[in-house]
């Protein structure tokens, strides 16, 4: 059993967890992720680490509540236990390996979109640890959605903010900053880090694809094991079938099939458009509906 | 008729099983196993022992079932195996022990299978312990994976005194047991994890949710963590697809993906959150055990299901006992059938799999006819998902992650005897992992090897030979 040793509510269905889990925080390194099992009758959810502390051996989770699963999920309280915690999984992010006096000259903009604040944390405060603070360009629906704040911005240098409501910083998506700063300052950044919803992430993708700045993405695809066994999170990345889970989670935005990716996603959701309705959703809905 | 026939084992009617998980079998009660077992001649060299890969003394135990001597029978078994209820379910027999019965020449040979079932469900029901008469010797061993090859492995050197640890990545112990045959072959609550409670209560330590090669590897196993020596039974758990086109559509999986849902997160029961969708058609592409198994767990869900295989009836790979259970249950066989494309709609799911006729031609390197594509042949078969059953490779995270610990071009552990020695001392490997997919009890056979050679090694290595 895997202690919860804290609980937040840091925004609107969003909660943060310390979980007591010291395999985990020991191997744990910047971009890999965890897959989390609320009880004997529980999903395996995987879920991104946000922050951990080998000494200490915990990891914080964030999650926000998207379903069935997640809303068991939260419904744990501190001092509770998850049945199963497993990882870290998934490859370590790629600058961790790169020459660290040519990582201190490298000029990152980072891109968090929603919850994607929460696996932008460990990244900046790797590199902070190793003399790096990248900018942050930080989207969400409205100012109740922005998580994370104080430890992002004590982790990165300038700071931007939009919400697609107008109610803090820019009022737009993060894609219009974007745009903004690099016609600014054309060729200044070297790499972009862009992380959250899937269409988010593939917007940036096609922005910078036309500016010639490498993206890396971070994607939450369906996954069952996490180690490589299933296959349910494959993805085309540049023409090839990888598996998100071992291959991934990060990989060359430009190179990714995000149209197929989108798609798989929402393999097992609920049918949210009434466009098109095909029996096999139905059926899906239906099991859905009956498990809840 | 004594001599020829064996005595039936009673099935549920496959009317009522194509619709639950329970149980195919119902294995035999203990007046059918006596006199099943009065059957054996109880031959003076055995050809089934010989064709068991563990060496169970068949005839030993087979004389004691006979006698009624239950405890007795079960003690003769615990000597090779420590898992007779899956292996007595599981093992293809038929092939192996049985295929080697002197009975089986003029008549059915001695249902050696169903005996050891019955035994191993005897033990279970009366708590027949395994013996471990060593006292601990002070040396550690880690067992990568709690599959077949790994408990084995790990029961052995616990009865040798042995301080054994065995790490599973999965949340649950068991390997292939749990995750990928199901239920109504192998119960999970009731035999499986009972055999696996059996291992623990010999000593051995499982920690779950424990991925080598991410949370540590074998290298910091053999040192940080103090290990004399690490055995590598992880298994061939990476599923292969066809690469073919529209293999990316909503509704096409991995047997793995499906069967996994299924038996290791129980999907088919509304009292688990895990989903699983079928649609009304599904077509598994693969003619092998997991193919049946896929096959025959979609019918439980209700689908309508196709088996797509690329050679005929003689060449399918599946034992004989899982094709006719599955053209009982109403499973459609297209044979000599290969796809060539996955179609889909404009929403991106599959509408249907279109496939060649194929024909046989020369045998191949494996024997077996070469299946050649009907020019022409081309038609579809309309489904609503694809299920791809087409064997398994051994996970790259243990060989990528132990510098110089070798692998063939296949991806599997180089053995360099049939020890399980690999290309680093004092790391061990068996089962699926050094063989590629094949069976529970060939893993289990190379597993009781690799132990004795575990043991011989740490033994020469502190007290020299």
């Amino acid at each position: 059993m895997f202690k919860i040793l804290e609980k937040k509510n840091i925004g609107p269905d969003i909660w943060q967890m310390k979980v007591h889990a010291p395999r985990v925080a020991k191997y744990a390194m910047p971009g890999q992720f965890v897959i989390v099992i609320t009880d004997k009758r529980g999903e395996r959810i995987p879920l991104t680490i946000c922050d951990y502390n080998r000494k200490e051996g915990w990891v914080i989770i964030v999650l926000q509540v998207v379903g069935f699963s997640t809303n068991r999920m939260v419904a744990l309280n501190e001092g509770e236990a998850f049945s199963d915690f497993v990882g870290p999984l998934g490859q370590p992010s790629l600058f961790i390996n790169e020459d660290r006096e040519e990582l201190k000259r490298k000029r990152f903009i980072f891109i968090a979109g929603g919850v994607g604040a929460a696996p932008v944390y460990p990244q900046l405060k790797w590199l902070a640890e190793n003399g790096v603070k990248p900018d942050l360009i930080i989207g969400a629906r409205s100012k109740e959605q922005l998580i994370l704040m104080d430890d992002l911005r004590e982790v990165s240098s300038d700071v931007y903010i939009a919400t697609n409501d107008g109610s803090e910083g820019v009022k737009g998506f993060v894609t219009d900053v974007l745009k903004k700063l690099v016609e600014e300052r054309p060729g200044y950044y070297d790499e972009c880090v862009a992380i959250g919803p899937m269409i988010m992430m593939k917007s940036v993708a096609e922005m910078t694809r036309g500016m010639g700045l490498k993206t890396i993405v971070s994607l939450n695809t369906l996954m069952i094991d996490g180690t490589g066994m299933c296959g349910a999170c494959r993805v085309t990345v540049g023409g090839k079938v990888k598996f998100t889970c071992v291959d991934g989670p990060e990989f060359d935005g430009h190179e990714v099939n995000f149209e197929e990716a989108m798609r798989r996603q929402g393999m097992y959701r609920k049918e949210e458009t009434e466009s098109h309705k095909c029996n096999l959703d139905k059926a899906v809905e239906d099991s859905h509906n009956k498990k809840a | 008729m004594k001599l020829t026939a064996r005595v039936p084992v009673r099935e549920q009617d496959p009317e009522i099983r194509r619709n639950n998980f329970d149980e195919v079998s119902f294995g035999y009660n203990e007046e059918e196993a006596v006199e099943e077992a009065s059957r054996c001649l109880n031959c003076k060299k055995p050809g089934c022992v010989t064709n068991c890969p563990v060496s169970i003394d068949i005839p030993g135990f087979v004389m004691q079932v006979k006698e009624r001597n239950f405890k007795e029978a079960a003690s003769v078994i615990f000597k090779s195996s420590v898992l007779p209820a899956v292996c007595g379910r599981v093992c293809p027999q038929e092939t192996q022990c049985e295929g080697k019965c002197i009975l089986g020449v003029k008549g059915e040979a001695v249902a050696i299978g169903k005996l050891e079932r019955f035994i191993g469900d005897r033990a279970r029901e009366n708590n027949f312990s395994i013996p471990v008469d060593s006292k601990p010797n002070g040396f550690r061993v880690a067992v990568v994976g709690s599959g077949p090859a790994g408990l084995t492995c790990a029961g052995e050197l616990a009865s040798m005194g042995y301080e054994v640890t065995i790490f599973e990545a999965l949340h649950k112990a068991g390997g292939v047991l749990e995750y990928g045959i199901p239920e109504f072959r192998l119960p999970k609550e009731k035999v499986v994890k009972y055999e696996v409670e059996n291992v623990r209560r010999m000593g051995v330590k499982i920690i779950t949710n424990a991925v080598i090669g991410k949370a540590g590897n074998i290298d910091s196993l053999l040192t940080d963590e103090g290990f004399d020596a690490v055995f590598v039974g992880t298994g061939a758990g990476l599923p292969q697809f066809m690469n073919i086109p529209g293999e990316n559509l909503n509704g096409v999986l991995s047997a793995n993906e499906f069967l996994t849902r299924i038996n290791l997160m129980k999907a088919y029961d509304d009292d688990f959150d895990t989903p699983v969708r079928t649609g009304q058609r599904v077509a598994v592409v693969g003619g092998g055990n997991v193919a049946m198994d896929a096959a025959r767990a979609a019918i439980r869900l209700g689908a309508e299901v196709s088996v797509i295989y690329r050679r005929s009836a003689e060449e399918l790979p599946a034992r004989a006992e899982e094709v006719h259970h599955a053209r009982e249950e109403g499973i459609n066989f297209q044979l000599l059938t290969n796809p060539v494309e996955v179609l889909g709609n404009e929403s991106g799911w599959v509408t249907a799999v279109k496939c060649v006729k194929m024909e046989l031609g020369e045998p191949d390197d494996s024997g077996r006819r070469r299946p050649v594509v009907i020019k022409g042949s081309e038609f579809t078969i309309p489904t609503d998902t694809v299920i791809m059953s087409l064997g398994t490779s051994p996970n790259p995270l243990i060989a990528g992650t132990t510098p110089n610990l070798e692998t063939d071009r296949k991806g599997c552990v180089k053995a360099l005897d049939e020890n399980g020695t690999t290309t680093r001392e004092g790391i061990f490997a068996a089962g699926d992992v050094v063989t590629g997919s094949a069976t529970v009890i060939l893993a289990m056979g190379a597993a009781r090897k690799a132990a004795k050679a575990i043991d011989d090694y740490i033994k020469s290595k502190h007290f020299g030979k």
